[in-house]
This record gives structure tokens, sequence and C-alpha cells, in this order.
């Protein structure tokens, strides 16, 4: 009973850090159909420049601030100055987001170095407590806080504003969406440095969790895609669903079959895309 | 001759979502016939092409070619059954040459296509069948061009000739004349009317010159419905088809 | 225009065949090198330049077949031909599954799937540790001998046993495209619509086509684990199926001489550059980016239209 509380704790509160990861991607790639290998990178990045502003003016909310707004900035330069021209060529666009993936790979090097970090977080979230025969940590708590807290507002943004709307509509069917007038290439510079914005925000809060090093990138984007694709592209109860999902078959699967942990991960992944390649909540 | 017929098409029905594109179509072509569709844009003339060379699956009701049911067969199986189709806009192959092109169309109902172990440069037989559908609708000389590069004209006689290829007993031409010259044009009906009678031809066209000229029967279909049916005299004296299409034109 | 093509071709391959005793062993050694890879480019080409399916988990077939070798030499101690046939036969095996998988999707959608199923076989590879070490990756795979007694350990030997295995491939590659089944490939590539009116089941055109490409990757990754003696996840990682990715885009899809320049030039990059800095990394990755902006149809293609 215990294992399985602890596990599902655990899974849920790993499955809220992927949701932050996880509805960028999907967000971007219903909108303007880019397989970003360069999402891991907004992660890193925004765990990076959280840690250098804790260390400067130890403070956690700042940090997360400016994380997500740095590597939202560099999101909205890639997509404005360098994908744009590249407007539904799938090949040219994963090449060049590889590319940007590896120079953000060697400027994290370049700039933190090679040794792994774990950002300080408020003493108060570095608590835990024995919650009958679970240990709960506040700070799995607090991820599990902010996944909510940003899956809501995400939520109110598209389905109660205006700009919520034209997303929605571009998603569905981007010409379509030109031909009433929506300003599509605005929405896409949009929605690219917002799904920036939110990898980067889960990196800040990732870092004082799995911490920031050097591989993190390539480590996490394999996660960001499996709960694309699960949840369905473009979808955002489809990325809710799939980050828990993922996050607790993670859990499980590495606690129970070690040797087959990827794979209890990323077979379900196979095999729903072989089934319905947009995903469980993709639509057409 | 009492032969099965070429086509038969059986209270055929598409819809897409709620909107019913075809409703209740019947129509059968005997072999050698000369047969065209008429009707005014968006009557369903091309979502019948379609449905019979079966890149659309109907909603209701039975395709036969040649006497097989065909309803529930892809695309590939039918064009080895002998039917070929020509689309509304070229459907090419842009990067390849004119030659490259009519091979693909004569070797796509031959086994030849599943051959990797020779170059296909040694099937001379190949090379002379689409050197002789080149002659046959006037591109002689273009045979290395790339097709790209082609004019408009040039590029709708081949996308007859990709048709003609690989010789078969039922043609769909979907507006063959679209956007050609009329000396170009005047060709092509030329050719259509010199066509063997061993194949029957199914023709949209919106040329009222060339419906007369090459068609023996017309069907005119209006909103999804077959409005009338007969031969030419027949279709130029039905009042209705004069209100509804040739009055317009 | 086709004598000068073959003049080329015969000064090539003899450069080829005759220099290499007369090079330095690094040089000798990157040359190995890129023949490999060149054969794994060339076999994504078959699918992305000729096909038209661009495939984001290519090294799958590279990696599982480099595993075969590895297990099979350092547990079994098994022979140079059981262990090729073994390979290609995994390779072959693995292309027949995931093409199932697969070929259903289109444009954006194949790639995404074959990230996933290129997601599969790396994290088998990297937890699977009874079976390959996991990320230690397993070492020590001796270079093949045949039992006539001829070995290939030293770097001579194994550099013309590659050119043996590159010159098969480029032979039978050549062939394929320009057979009838080629020319269908191209066709499919083109225009898939008039394929299926033509008569064309396009589907089995296609997978075929992935398994071969799978086979000639797995010929690849065969050689590559003789060739390192060492094999890890990172074979199969999907940083090494984009990078193949680029190699074909850098030499020109389509062509068969495009690959092969890819896979020189990029090899060559990572090596040397590798030497004189360490920021290497940065440097591929504005490769990357630069190739896009400035080279969209790669060298074969920027030849081709400077001419």
């Amino acid at each position: 009973m215990e294992f399985w509380l602890t596990q599902a704790f655990n899974g849920i509160s790993y499955g809220a850090m992927l949701f932050l990861l996880g509805s960028g991607l999907s967000l971007v790639f219903g909108v303007m159909r880019i397989v970003n290998l360069a999402h891991g990178s907004y992660f890193l990045l925004g765990g990076y420049v959280g840690l250098t502003t804790v260390s400067r003016t130890k403070s956690f909310p700042l940090a997360l601030l400016s994380g997500a707004l740095s590597v939202a900035l560099i999101g909205l330069g890639m997509e404005r100055l360098f994908l744009r021209r590249l407007s539904r060529q799938s090949l040219p666009q994963v090449l060049m987001t590889m590319g940007f993936a590896l120079v953000f790979q060697d400027l994290g090097l370049l700039v933190w170095g090679g040794d792994p970090y774990t950002l300080a977080v408020p003493a108060f979230l570095a608590q835990s407590v024995q919650a009958g025969p679970v240990f709960v940590q506040f700070y799995r708590l607090f991820i599990i806080a902010v996944a909510f807290a940003v899956g809501i507002v995400l939520w109110v943004f598209l389905e109660r504003t205006r700009a919520g709307a034209s997303i929605r509509a571009t998603v569905d069917d981007a010409e379509m969406a030109q031909g009433v007038g929506i300003n599509v290439p605005l929405v896409s510079a949009g929605v690219f440095a917002l799904g920036a914005f939110l990898a980067a925000l889960g990196g800040v809060v990732g870092a004082g969790f799995i911490g920031v090093y050097p591989g993190l990138d390539f480590e996490v984007l394999p996660y960001a895609f499996v709960v694309v694709i699960v949840g369905g592209l473009g979808s955002l109860p489809g990325v809710v669903v799939g980050s828990l999902l993922v996050g607790l078959l993670d859990n499980f699967g590495k606690a129970l079959f070690p040797e087959l942990s990827y794979f209890t991960l990323f077979a379900p992944m196979a095999l729903i895309l072989a089934l319905k390649p947009t995903g469980l909540f993709g639509k057409r | 001759m009492s032969a099965v017929a070429a086509l038969a098409v059986t209270r055929l029905c598409k819809s897409f979502g709620g909107l019913r594109a075809l409703q209740q179509i019947d129509l059968s072509l005997a072999p050698g016939e000369r047969h065209a569709i008429i009707g005014p844009n968006g009557a369903g003339k091309t979502t019948l092409f379609n449905l019979i060379a079966g890149e659309l699956a109907p909603t209701a009701g039975r395709i036969a070619l040649f006497g097989q049911d065909v309803t529930r067969l892809p695309p590939q199986r039918r064009a080895a059954l002998g039917l070929a189709r020509t689309f509304q806009v070229n459907t090419l192959f842009p990067s390849l040459t004119v030659t490259e092109n009519l091979l693909l169309a004569v070797q796509g109902t031959l086994p030849t296509k599943l051959r990797l172990h020779r170059p296909i440069s040694s099937y001379r037989d190949l090379y002379d069948r689409a050197r002789a559908v080149l002659e046959s609708v006037g591109l002689v000389g273009a045979g290395e061009v790339i097709v790209r590069t082609l004019s408009h004209g040039e590029q709708r006689q081949l996308e007859v000739a990709l048709a003609l290829a690989s010789r078969p007993r039922l043609l769909l031409l979907d507006e063959p004349t679209a956007g050609l010259s009329l000396a170009e044009s005047q060709r092509l009906t030329g050719l259509l009317k010199g066509l063997d009678r061993s194949m029957s031809l199914l023709v949209i066209e919106h040329d009222m010159d060339v419906v007369f000229d090459v068609a023996e029967r017309i069907t005119v279909l209006h909103d999804g419905k077959v409005i009338a049916d007969g031969d030419r005299d027949e279709v130029r004296a039905n009042p209705l088809v004069a209100e509804i299409y040739l009055g317009t034109g | 225009m086709t004598w000068r093509r073959a003049i080329a071709l015969a000064a090539c391959a003899a450069l080829l065949v005759g220099a290499p005793p007369f090079l330095p062993p690094y040089a000798l050694t990157l040359l190995t090198q890129i023949l490999i890879y060149a054969i794994f480019a060339m076999s994504l080409d078959l699918l992305l330049g000729y096909t038209g399916l661009a495939s984001l988990g290519h090294a799958a077939y590279f990696g599982i077949a480099a595993y075969v070798v590895a297990i099979m030499t350092t547990q079994h101690q098994a022979s140079f031909w059981a262990c090729l046939g073994a390979a290609l036969l995994a390779a072959c095996a693995a292309a027949a599954v995931f093409g199932l998988v697969a070929i259903r999707a289109t444009g954006v959608y194949f790639l995404m799937i074959t990230l996933a199923l290129g997601m599969v076989t790396w994290g088998l590879a990297f937890r699977w540790v009874s079976l390959t070490m996991g990320d230690n990756g397993i070492s020590g795979i001796a270079r093949p001998s045949l039992s006539s007694g001829l070995s290939f350990a030293r770097p001579l030997p194994f550099h013309y046993l590659s050119l043996v295995a590159f010159l098969i491939a480029f032979g039978l590659l050549s062939l394929i495209v320009r057979s009838p089944f080629g020319l269908s490939l191209q066709g499919i590539r083109e225009t898939e619509r008039r394929m299926r009116a033509l008569g064309y089941d396009v589907w089995l055109h296609k997978y075929v086509a992935f398994i071969l490409s799978g086979a000639f990757a797995g010929l690849a990754g065969a050689m590559w684990a003789y060739y390192d003696g060492f094999v890890s996840p990172v074979e199969i990682h999907l940083v090494t199926s984009v990078e193949t990715l680029l190699m074909v885009a850098l030499g020109g899809p389509g062509t068969l001489v495009g690959p092969v320049l890819g896979a020189g030039v990029i090899v060559l990059f990572k090596n040397l550059l590798s030497i004189y800095t360490k920021r290497w990394l940065l440097i591929l990755g504005l490769v990357y980016i630069g190739v896009i902006v400035l080279a969209p149809k790669g060298i074969v293609g920027a030849v081709r239209g400077a001419r």
C-alpha cells in the first residue's frame, strides 16, 4: 500500500513537471506543425537562468520569472528570424531546431560549465512531512500546485479570450484561420514564445527537483514528445492526461520493471500513434 | 453486342458530413461507348469520378467495372482491371522527365514495376510503348524535358498521355481541354475521336463543342442528381437542361 | 557526360583502392569512418531522397545491427558471417515491424512516429542492462577474421573490408534507384495520388523501400561495431538519426553521391574540429542552421544549379 501511494504521489508530481514541459510543445505543434527538437533546450536554459538568478538575488519567484521570460525571448527570436521562412517544410524545420539545440547545449556548457547543480528552493518548500504511510515532500506539492495553476490559466486563456480563440482556430485549420482574418504569423510567433516560456518555467521548477546539468535537454526531450504524442497533438486536455499517464508509467515502470522502463513508456506511445496518429485527444 | 457493361453505377450516394454531394446516381457505359457528363460547377461530377476511380468510398450504392463489383477496391486494383483517369488539375510527376512520367504510367499495370535487379533502361519494350504514347499525343521530342518546365498546354497533353499509356479499357477524363488554346483543344478532340473502340470513354467537359463532337451519350448532373440522360439530340431538346445548364452558357 | 562520369567514378575507385596504404594512420581511420557513415547516409537517402519519407528514427536499424554484432562477438564468439547475417536479419526484422506502424502516416506525422519508434529502441538499449550493458555500452568487440585465416584486425585490411561493404552497398543501391522499382519510388515521392490511379500499391512500395533502407543501415551498423569495437545507446539516439539526415540534406537528397559527400564532410568536420576547438558542438549546430539557410538543396544541388 505504502509503495503504491508513494509511487503514485511521485508519479503525479513528476507528471506535473512534464505538463509544464509538454503543454508548450503541444501548442507549438498544434499551431505550426513543427517538430521542435530544441524544446528540451528551453527547459535546460530556463533551469540555468533560474539558478543564476537565485544565486544573485536569493529570490525564487524572480528566478521563475526571469528564467521563463528570457527563454521566451529566445524562442521568439528563433521563430521570427529562422523558422518563419521554413513554414510547413517539416524536414528543414527539424534540422534547424536540431542546430539550435546543439548551439544551446554548447552555450550552456560554456556559461555554466559541466557540473550538475540543484537550485536552492525556499526553506518552507524544502520541508517534508509523514502523512500516514506516505512521505510528502512540500516541493513536490508545490510543483503540482504550479502545474495546476498554469493549467487553469492556459485553459481560461484558450477558451475564454479572443487570442485563445485565434489559437484554437489556427490549431484546427491554419489556412481557414488565415482566411477568416486571423493573423496566423502573429499567432505562431506568440505561441512559439509561450511554448518556450512554459518549458523554461518547467525547467526552473525542475531545477529544484531533478537538478540542472549538461545533457538534461536531450534527457527530457523524449518525455516531452511522449506526453504530447500520447495526449494528442495540439490538445490541452490531452497534455494533462498524457503528462499524468507518463509520470505514473515512468515511476511505476522504473520501480517494477527497471530493465524495461523506457519500453513501458515508449511502447504505449508507439501503439497509440499506430492506431490513432493524432494521439488520444487529437483532432485531424 | 450484349457484352457486360464497361461501367455500371447503381444507386450511388455520397455525403460529406451533412452535405449530400451525390444522390442515387445510376449510370452505365456499354463497351466502346463515348459518354459525357455535364453539369454546372458543384454538381458532383468530379466527386463521381473519385468514387468510380476508388479515391473516395461511397456512402451507399454499388460500382461495377466490366461486370466485377469494385465498390470496396482501392484505386490501384481498379487500375489493374483496366481503368485509367485524368485529373481536373494536372497531377503529374513534376521533377521527372516526360519519358520517366510515361514509363511510370506504362509499368503501372505491369508486374515489371516491382523489379529492382535490372536498370529500367534495359526494358526496351517499356520505352517503345512510352514513345508510342508520346507520339500519339503530339509531344514528340519532349522526352528528356523535365515536366515542371513544360507549358500548361503540354502538361495537359501529358496528363491525357499518362492515362492512355496503360492501354485502359475504360478511360475517365476530367475536363481534358481545360486551359487549352483552341488549336490545342481541337487537336486533343481529334485524338479522343480517333481512340480505338475497344476503349470506353467517360468525359467531364464544360466545352459543349467538345462534348457534342466526342460523345454520343450525355448525362446531366445537377445538385448531385441525374436530371437528364440520353443521346445528343435528346439532351439538347430537354427543356430542364436548357434552363439549368445550356441556357446559362 | 556519361564518359566523364565513368572516368570520374573510375578515378574515385582507383583512389579509394590505391591510396590507403600511403595514408597516415589517423587519415586512414577517418576514411574508414566516412565509408561506413556513407553507407548509413545512402540507406537513409533511399527513403528521404527517393521515396520522400523523412525518418527521424533511422539510427534504430544501425544500432540494432551494431548491438547484434557486439553481443554475438563478445558473448558467443560468433564468426564474421554469422554476425553479419544475424545483424542484417535483425535490422530487416525491426524495419519490417516498424514499417507496419509507420508507413500509414504521412508528412510531419511520419516524422513523429519514426521519432517515437527510434526512442523505443533507444530506451531498450539504455535500460535493458542485462542484454546491452545499458549506458556503459559493450566494449571489446574484436575485428573479424575469416576461417581461411584472413584477419581484418589491422586498420588497413579493415579499411579494405569497409571499402568492399561500401562498394557493394553503392552498387546495389545504384541498381535499385535505377530499376523500375526505383522509378516507382520517385513517382511516389512526387505524386502519390497519381501513382495510385496508375495502378501502384503505394503502401507496398513504401514498405519494401523501408525494409531495404533498414537493411543497408544495418550493414553500416554492423561495420561500425567492428570498426569502433564499442557499441552504446548513443548509436541509436535521436541525435545520431538527425545527424544522418543532415548528411543527406547537406550532400543532396535524391542522389547517391550526395549522401557520400555529406557523410565525408560531417565526419571530417566533427573529427578535425574537435582537435582544434572545444566549441565544435556549437559550430556543428551552426552548420545545421547554415545548411538549411544557405544550401537547401545540398552540395549536389548547388553544383547543378551553378552549371
